[in-house]
């Protein structure tokens, strides 16, 4: 696990709602946040190197887009989930996979232009994998907004 | 009717969903790359925020790297009627990133879920338990993520 100083902390806090979107701004962030731009890009740099943070960029709303996405659990043996984690990691429209112990322990989430598309992909997974999967597209979407409060 | 993306934008979110530079320019390489200048390139990002195109345009955070390793995907057997009630309350709570209403299935009841992420299995069991409390529904599990095989986010 990373260390991380008070001042990562108020960084990480700071850079995931709220990003000023200007042509400098790291400059607008780093007055903010009330040290030098310099020593910001430094940390962000380390934080960025060392995982904490992935990137920052949009996050896209595929829907908003004209395209879809579902929910994917998959059934695999207890033996050969790392195997099949890697075969449904192949397909570049999966964007999250995660090991999750249960009677469905994979669990993945597909992006694609259209329902026809993510039918064909969930077809190649399950042909390649052999697994059942059940198929658990949003009904409803009550909320989604991630922001982590690092302690 | 949802927008279409008309090409600038669509090569405008192809070169930044990767991550823009850390450095005090970061728009300057795809102001080079596309032709259109760098206050131009933050408009259209702002306006496709504003359009909600772009949900949120920040930093992604490793939130396992930092120490919140318990990622529960809690799953609740909600019945039909309430569940629009259910998935409001759920979503008040400020450690529920998402909440979303699937289909059953007769191996399945499970028909809301929550993504909830904390620092401690115990930390993300006390939540759920909040949010029983709150609506009233007990029938529900944590899937804990034990690995993660990919995390890539939405890509064009």
């Amino acid at each position: 696990m990373i260390r991380l100083d008070e001042m990562d902390k108020k960084i990480l806090n700071e850079i995931q709602l709220e990003f000023p979107l200007s042509v400098n701004p790291y400059a607008v962030l780093a007055e903010r946040i009330g040290i030098p731009e310099e020593e910001l890009l430094k940390r962000l740099e380390r934080l960025n190197n060392q995982g904490a943070v992935r990137r920052v960029g949009p996050i896209i709303n595929t829907r908003k887009i004209g395209g879809t996405s579902t929910l994917i659990a998959l059934k695999a043996p207890d033996s050969q989930t790392h195997e099949i984690g890697e075969i449904i990691n192949k397909h570049p429209e999966v964007s999250h996979n995660y090991l999750r112990p249960a009677e469905y322990n994979i669990w993945f989430t597909i992006s694609a232009a259209n329902r026809e598309r993510l039918d064909t992909i969930i077809k190649q997974i399950v042909e390649e994998t052999g697994c059942p999967i059940l198929d658990l597209p949003t009904k409803r979407l009550f909320k989604i907004g991630v922001k982590f409060d690092v302690r | 009717m949802s927008d279409k993306l008309d090409p600038l934008s669509r090569r405008i979110l192809e070169v930044t969903q990767h991550g823009i530079e850390f450095t005090h320019s970061p728009f300057k390489k795809i102001a080079e790359e596309t032709g259109l200048r760098e206050q131009e390139i933050v408009d259209r990002l702002k306006q496709m925020q504003n359009q909600g195109i772009i949900r949120r345009f920040g930093a992604s955070i490793g939130h396992r790297t930092i120490g919140i390793t318990a990622n529960a995907m809690c799953i609740w057997n909600v019945p039909d009627e309430r569940v629009e009630d259910v998935g409001k309350v759920m979503s008040g709570f400020s450690e529920v990133t998402h909440c979303y209403e699937r289909p059953r299935y007769p191996d399945w009841p499970y028909n809301l879920f929550t993504m909830v992420h904390s620092y401690s299995k115990k930390d993300c069991e006390e939540i759920a338990g909040k949010i029983a409390d709150a609506t009233g529904i007990y029938d529900y599990r944590l899937l804990f993520s034990e690995h993660e095989f990919k995390k890539t986010g939405v890509r064009l």
